[in-house]
């Protein structure tokens, strides 16, 4: 089979499982956020954690309990790394480095996962499972919670209610993702991937020398890391590592977790929302988006770039081999399409085109499908500012979902657009006017050395976690910078979008006429796209044009 | 449209006030950028910098042009306005009924002042006492005159306007200042201008996005830096504003005074441009019948006999019985006999023995005694009691004609005739109500855009119906009080949508009060015109539906501009990125697609394009975009495809355009 019917059926393959796992998951989804009922084990949590289950929070409670419980995630976390060495399977490892700590421990409660250190050589199991793994579930549930307040502003009307935060968290945690984590994990050991307690092995090669092979549990921390769109690897080399990803089949499986709860989630908008059209045409966003960024980042990779690249007949620097340059285009694209930043390819290595595709994808707000949760919020955001356009093009005050856009709702859609690329573009520049930070890039005066650091900034301020892993980010700069940019660019928007879903659950919605801009008809879809791509596009053009444009035509 | 740029100009330059310029936040932040350039070309001259900062700031200049413009229309309407606003005398009447003459600026509320024929109303006010014709023209531009009288809702008003025969007490109900014509003049000139709550909204849009684009072009420097580029501060100015939604900028808060002024050009006056806005956004019109839907009055269209009877013996006796019946339903009795069966109408003096028996509210019936015949004619069972009474019998066929025409809506009479002491019916005139040309066509507009129509009237419901059918509107309220107008609204509004309304009585206040856009006809009273959000000086109800397409395309205006201001935007980046860089990066002058001639002549082209685009676009902007009512689908495929794609690519063919003419200047090319 040549490379390029492989690829395809692949793509193939991807879409039909994801087709296939669309209205169930969706539909259940739905129902752990609209039941009234709960589990023993879920009133035993709330007894524990002093939560009346029954209480309906307001916006302002709802963001206050996100703040509050990833405060208290950060805080944990930032002292498990610190005091690694007196606690119990630390493998012998020494306590992390404070400005390290800090880096990790916001990447992670903030569903970033940017890894500035080697997993292996680092964190010992304890930190890694009771730490790391407890994020990659709970900062997930965190980024689901959210969204579905948004859709329930929608959804509502006239309250101030938008629902229990500790209620949508326990039931994102124990109904949604340790099921899903449990059967995805056995599937990924079925492919191959390792799953044990054990520290390194020494074993000699045919050659003569001595290799440190680490074991560890690989399978049940790599399913959530893929499923809660987390991205942070058990090895340095992420999904590159044969033990995390050992073959096409454990590739094509580790994709489909990625996309899976970010692209079942609009149907779970569509039933919350009453009309499952609407999730169909948010869905056909993501959609659109997610195939033309695939299909640009394996276009640019198959066609190679430069001299070398020909001469070798394929980009393949960077890549493994057992892969090839399709599924590591595939990869690249979910993983950046989302807020993954699992990688199984170094994306530094990649063409300059198809290396700045995968940086746009980030840039456009990681909304193709986006990170569990954040995907969904970050879309119905922009679908409000592109209604808001459009709708006054019909000559009515602009309204989504029967909710009005006013003033009120203006400021708050205004302010999310501006958070990360100020994010984005005052860290860059912070970055490029230090020297100190410019040492740290590896292709140092080329435009692919500033998109390293461009790189850097969007991944965190997207929480994306990927990187272009030319730059030398385990600096104190570096970690306390991107930190902060991580922790902001995930808080910032989210408070931004709960506030959003108080100003629209207030309001009394306006019935549907044939006056209004209908909104899950091909047309809204195209304007969406087109208002993702120019409103993204127009803040990066100039930055793109000096790093990946520059190199790559 | 030259004279009036010309005579605009001081005004547009009176704008450049930075405490003026700072309430439209985009085209402040240009006026700062050409303030930094101006002072760096002074520093550091040289052709290029000079011909940048001289088209920033006519960038500016145009901007408050397209507004000076805008405005300088209301002024010439405030002026006729103002000359009505001569100062008068009033002629107050004390407790005692004594006249004290004082100046019409020190009448307070309440005052009752006594105005002539020949003299100027001296305030708003109702008239209590009296009646008389009134020229006001004034403020409506009609020159017939219009009869006010006390009690009733013809009562209202306006001081400025002049009387032209009789005398008419009236009460003042405005506070000298407040009046009417102070508001007119306050309105037109956008004195009293404030934003409505979508420009807000598109004004918190547009400064989010000049923040972006000032963050993307203030982090440029250090990037450039680092590709050994050091960007000009004169540069950067351009590239922002270049980026900035200068065009959508400059002509908001001219769209905003251009939409008041095309309803005050219909002789609407809008109270605030909030109530402009929600007009496009209004779900239900809630309309009068009589005057609205149909014409005023109920019409015969037909004469139906009994069997055994002429039809042109019925019209006969239908015509002599009706002489005397100047009602209009009377009249257009005689017409169709004269028009249909070329009866003659006869005057009373012709019959020289006739007796006519007037309509009255107790019998009514009206008649002629005429040659020893009584003819008769009113409602059904006021004849059936007259022929009983004059020992006639009712056939049973005269009922079902009755029920029949009852049924479909209209308004039965009865003929009836008695000769010799024995009375029979005749026959039937069937009264029909007249529906107005073309509304049925008009309300289907409607219905594309999502708009329901109701027909109130107080008819019985089996009327209602049958005009509502034949007039096409959704629904009709039957036998409606005012308190079930109010009640219909508020439902309307539980239900989250806006309603429209006319009404010129008093009891329409609280409705035209609850309603989110409520139209006093200026014919009406005080109270009305008080309640309302809008006046109409023509009172003419029909309106109601300009009025919802006005606020539509005002809306619709600032959408497609915004639109087309961003989407300029790609262009303008394909004309100065690859300016500023390809010299770093050989590779990036494939982004210069355009093929401009150098980096000077590319930045400054999309500079140049970027302020005329602003003059271009001023008549659209005055005018409206084209507006035709249709589904809000097929306005957004529309609108987009003409200033989202054509946003998209004018600015590529203009840029180029420019560059041609730019690259002949020396210095630059």
């Amino acid at each position: 089979m040549s490379d390029t019917s492989a690829g395809l059926l692949q793509v193939g393959l991807l879409v039909l499982l994801l087709a296939a796992a669309y209205r169930p998951l969706g539909g259940y989804l739905a129902r752990v956020y609209t039941s009234d009922r709960d589990t023993r084990v879920e009133r035993t949590t709330y007894k524990l954690l002093g939560v009346d289950a029954r209480a309906d929070q307001t916006w302002a409670v709802y963001a206050r309990s996100v703040l509050a419980f990833s405060a208290v995630g950060l805080i944990l976390l930032y002292l498990l790394q610190r005091l690694q060495s007196y606690l119990p399977l630390s493998l012998g490892l020494p306590n992390v480095e404070p400005s390290l700590a800090f880096n990790t421990a916001a990447s992670f409660v903030a569903n970033t996962n940017w890894q500035s250190y080697s997993p292996e050589a680092t964190m010992g199991h304890l930190v890694q499972f009771a730490g790391l793994a407890v994020q990659n579930f709970v900062s997930a549930a965190v980024g689901m919670s959210v969204a579905i307040a948004l859709v329930r502003g929608f959804a509502r009307s006239r309250t101030e209610r938008l629902g229990n935060f500790w209620v949508d968290l326990t039931r994102t945690v124990l109904r949604v993702l340790l099921p899903l984590a449990i059967v995805g994990g056995l599937v990924l050991v079925a492919t191959g991937v390792v799953q044990n307690l054990s520290g390194p092995h020494e074993i000699t090669t045919i050659t003569g020398q001595t290799q440190s092979i680490p074991g560890g549990p690989v399978a049940s921390q790599e399913v959530i890391k893929e499923l809660g769109t987390n991205g942070g690897g058990f090895y340095n080399a992420n999904s590159a590592h044969p033990f995390e990803n050992p073959n096409g089949l454990s590739n094509l499986v580790e994709i489909f977790l990625i996309l899976l709860i970010p692209v079942c989630l609009t149907r779970t908008f569509g039933l919350m929302v009453k009309d499952k059209r609407q999730g169909y045409a948010i869905l056909g966003v993501m959609t659109t988006l997610w195939a033309a960024f695939t299909a640009a980042a394996t276009g640019f990779e198959v066609s190679g770039a430069g001299t070398a690249t020909r001469a070798a007949g394929a980009a393949m620097e960077g890549k493994e081999t057992r892969f090839g340059e399709w599924a590591s285009a595939l990869f690249a694209s979910s993983t950046t399409g989302t807020s993954t930043g699992a990688v199984n390819s170094a994306h530094d290595s990649f063409t300059a085109l198809g290396g700045g595709t995968a940086l746009f994808h980030m840039m456009l707000g990681e909304v193709s499908p986006g990170g569990v949760g954040s995907g969904l919020y970050g879309l119905l955001v922009l679908a409000v500012l592109a209604v808001f356009v459009a709708g006054l093009m019909v000559g009515r005050t602009p309204e989504y979902l029967g909710k009005k856009i006013t003033a009120r709702e203006m400021k708050l859609v205004a302010l999310y657009i501006l958070a990360t690329p100020s994010l984005v573009l005052a860290g860059a520049a912070v970055a490029m006017s230090s020297a100190g930070a410019r040492a740290a890039i590896f292709n140092t005066g080329s435009p692919h050395g500033f998109a390293e650091v461009l790189y850097a900034f969007t991944s965190a301020a997207n929480n994306n976690g990927s990187a272009f892993g030319g730059l030398s980010a385990n600096t104190t700069f570096y970690n306390v910078v991107l930190g902060v940019v991580m922790l902001l660019g995930r808080f910032v928007p989210m408070v931004l979008v709960l506030a959003l879903a108080g100003s629209v659950a207030r309001q009394q919605p306006v019935p549907v006429t044939s006056g209004t801009l209908p909104t899950h008809k091909a047309l809204f879809v195209g304007l969406l796209v087109g208002v993702v791509l120019i409103v993204t596009g127009l803040t990066y053009f100039p930055v793109l044009t000096l790093g990946p444009l520059a190199e790559g035509l | 449209m030259t004279q009036l740029l010309l005579t605009s100009l001081p005004d547009a330059l009176r704008k450049l006030d930075p405490r003026v310029m700072v309430k439209n936040p985009v085209m402040f932040v240009v006026e700062v950028g050409a303030v930094a350039s101006t002072v760096l070309a002074c520093l550091n001259s040289s052709v290029f910098v000079w011909w940048i900062v001289v088209w920033l700031w006519l960038t500016v200049l145009f901007a408050n042009l397209a507004e000076a413009v805008a405005e300088g229309r209301g002024k010439a309407q405030a002026a006729t306005l103002r000359r009505a606003k001569t100062e008068t005398t009033a002629r107050r009447l004390g407790e005692d009924g004594s006249e004290q003459e004082i100046p019409a600026a020190q009448l307070r509320l309440g005052d009752r002042v006594v105005v002539e024929a020949g003299q100027i109303i001296p305030g708003d006010g109702d008239v209590v006492e009296g009646v008389a014709s009134v020229d006001e023209s004034a403020i409506t531009g009609e020159s017939a005159p219009v009869i006010r009288e006390s009690g009733g809702d013809r009562s209202a008003v306006t001081g400025g306007t002049r009387v032209l025969s009789d005398r008419i007490v009236v009460k003042i109900t405005t506070k000298p200042g407040e009046s009417f014509i102070d508001r007119m003049i306050a309105l037109v000139e956008g004195a009293s201008r404030q934003k409505t709550p979508n420009e807000i909204a598109l004004n918190i849009l547009l400064a989010s996005l000049t923040i972006v684009f000032l963050l993307a072009t203030l982090t440029l420097q250090p990037f450039a830096r680092y590709a050994g580029v050091d960007l000009s501060l004169v540069v950067l100015v351009a590239l922002l504003v270049c980026l900035i939604p200068t065009t959508i900028g400059a002509l908001l808060s001219a769209i905003g005074i251009a939409g008041m002024d095309r309803l005050v050009q219909r002789n609407v006056l809008a109270m605030s441009g909030r109530a402009v806005e929600a007009a496009g956004d209004v779900n239900t019109l809630l309309l009068d019948k009589t005057g609205t839907i149909t014409l005023g009055n109920r019409q015969a269209a037909e004469f139906i006999p009994l069997a055994g009877i002429s039809e042109s013996e019925l019209a006969d006796a239908a015509q002599l019985s009706s002489l005397a019946d100047e009602t209009p339903e009377g009249r257009s009795i005689v017409v169709l006999a004269k028009s249909r069966y070329g009866l003659r109408e006869r005057h009373t003096g012709e019959l020289p023995h006739a007796t006519f028996v007037e309509f009255t509210a107790q019998t009514r019936m009206s008649g002629v005694d005429v040659d020893g015949r009584q003819i008769r004619k009113g409602a059904a069972g006021a004849v059936s009691t007259w022929i009983h009474g004059q020992g006639g019998t009712v056939v049973a066929e005269l009922g079902e004609l009755v029920d029949g025409i009852s049924a479909s809506g209209g308004t039965p009479l009865v003929v009836a005739v008695s000769k010799g002491d024995v009375a029979r019916p005749l026959g039937v005139i069937h009264l029909k109500d007249v529906v107005k040309q073309g509304l049925r066509e008009r309300f289907d507009q409607l219905r594309a855009m999502g708009i329901r129509t109701v027909m109130i009237t107080g008819d019985n419901p089996l009327t209602a119906k049958a005009i509502a059918e034949e007039a096409g509107v959704d629904d009709f309220l039957a036998e409606a009080t005012p308190e079930d107008k109010m009640a219909l609204i508020k439902k309307e509004q539980e239900g989250g949508r806006l309603v429209a309304m006319t009404g010129d009585g008093t009891n329409d206040a609280p409705a035209l009060a609850q309603a989110d856009v409520g139209v006093a006809m200026n014919s009406g009273t005080s109270a009305a015109k008080e309640a309302g959000n809008m006046v109409d000086l023509d009172s003419n109800p029909t309106k109601l539906i300009e009025i919802v397409e006005i606020g539509k395309q005002l809306l619709i205006t600032r959408g497609s501009l915004t639109t087309f201001s961003i989407a300029n935007d790609v262009a303008k980046y394909f004309a100065i990125l690859p300016a500023l860089f390809a010299g770093a990066y050989p590779g990036l002058d494939k982004l210069n697609v355009m093929r401009l001639d150098s980096a000077e002549s590319a930045i400054l082209s999309a500079v140049v394009f970027n302020a005329l685009v602003i003059v271009v676009l001023v008549p659209l902007a005055l005018r409206g975009v084209r507006y035709r009512p249709s589904s809000a689908s097929a306005m957004l495929r529309r609108n987009l495809l003409v200033y989202g794609v054509g946003g998209l690519i004018t600015p590529f063919v203009g840029i180029k355009l420019v560059d041609l003419l730019v690259s002949v200047i020396p210095g630059i090319g």
